[in-house]
């Protein structure tokens, strides 16, 4: 796993290390869609829905004042993308153009409100604060300073049925939405609706430092608490 | 021991250290010394190739969870609006 340069101009999109400049030609999931979408296929325009209306919702959200109105606005957008289906000119995916439309709205309705908060305000939340909690590595007068004290035990042990069972998944969705507004939005997009590091860059504005800070530390806390939930079990394992 | 190391052996990293490199780990956004130093700890840490595991079936359980259910109710009035939109001429 290296630092990847990219300068070989090439239409598809090799995996990005982190965020970078996307070439405008890339390889859409939506392509296929998007030609029977113009063809009026309803089962195609179903599809789309399912795929991004969550996200959509969620994106809303940052920048008006309520569910109904972030409902709204996604309504609004999709009703947005039905008309603007034949002038849509495949420069950026279909995924892109949709959030675009949706940020757009949004922005205008908060701005009304007057709940305009820009998402790099909330972007540092959270930004120094160590990944494990210091008490579980030895202090200075340790032998070893900065190695575990208290080591994390290893989950091999555990029966994939267990690990994902819908009470372990339960406790890892719960554990998310605990998360400051940033650290949340970052780990749903990259890791629920798998995301990458550009796209998510893209959409909130963020730079891909601060984009890995925000992933890292809502995974690192996730990770506590699936820590401390399966403590028992692997200890008896 | 650290003093005599050979030169080309990579630096040392701790514990604390290591776990808040995990994630540029994953994204293969480590410069090469860090990357060289994270791969060497792993070989000689059992507690951190444990939480390697550990952020790897985070990052997995994470991913496992569903995207809200989309309301029914509001896709029908969509797909309403589609219909009549794609019958318009």
């Amino acid at each position: 796993m290296k630092l990847q340069t990219r300068a070989a101009p090439t239409l598809v999109r090799a995996a990005p290390p982190g965020c970078s400049v996307a070439p405008a030609v890339t390889l859409d999931p939506d392509a296929e869609l998007l030609a029977r979408l113009r063809r009026g296929d309803e089962r195609a325009f179903r599809t789309l829905v399912e795929r991004h209306h969550s996200a959509l919702l969620r994106v809303a959200l940052w920048h008006v004042r309520d569910r109904q109105a972030a409902e709204e606005v996604v309504q609004e957008t999709w009703l947005a993308v039905i008309q603007g289906l034949d002038r849509f000119e495949g420069r950026s995916t279909l995924k892109t153009w949709l959030f675009r439309i949706l940020t757009n709205r949004a922005k205008t309705r908060g701005e009304r409100e007057a709940r305009s908060v820009p998402f790099s305000a909330v972007a540092d939340d959270g930004d120094d604060e160590p990944a494990v909690s210091a008490d579980r590595f030895q202090g200075p007068d340790g032998q070893y300073p900065g190695h575990w004290a208290a080591p994390p035990a290893t989950w091999e042990t555990l029966p994939d049925v267990r690990l994902l069972s819908q009470e372990t998944l339960r406790l890892v969705a719960d554990a998310i939405e605990l998360l400051p507004l940033a650290q949340r939005s970052v780990i749903r997009l990259r890791d629920i609706e798998g995301w990458d590091a550009d796209e998510v860059c893209d959409l909130l504005g963020l730079s891909h430092g601060n984009q890995r800070v925000l992933l890292h530390r809502a995974r690192s806390k996730v990770r506590a608490a699936l820590e401390r939930y399966l403590a028992d079990e692997v200890i008896s394992a | 021991m650290k003093f005599f190391s050979l030169r080309r052996r990579p630096r040392d990293l701790d514990c604390n250290e290591f776990v808040e490199l995990v994630t540029d780990y994953f994204e293969g956004v480590l410069p090469d010394p860090e990357h060289r130093a994270f791969e060497h700890h792993l070989t000689e840490c059992e507690g951190c190739t444990a939480y390697l595991q550990q952020m790897r079936e985070t990052k997995r359980l994470t991913g496992a969870l569903r995207a809200d259910d989309v309301p029914a109710e509001g896709v029908d009035e969509l797909l309403a609006a589609f219909r009549s939109y794609q019958g318009r001429a």
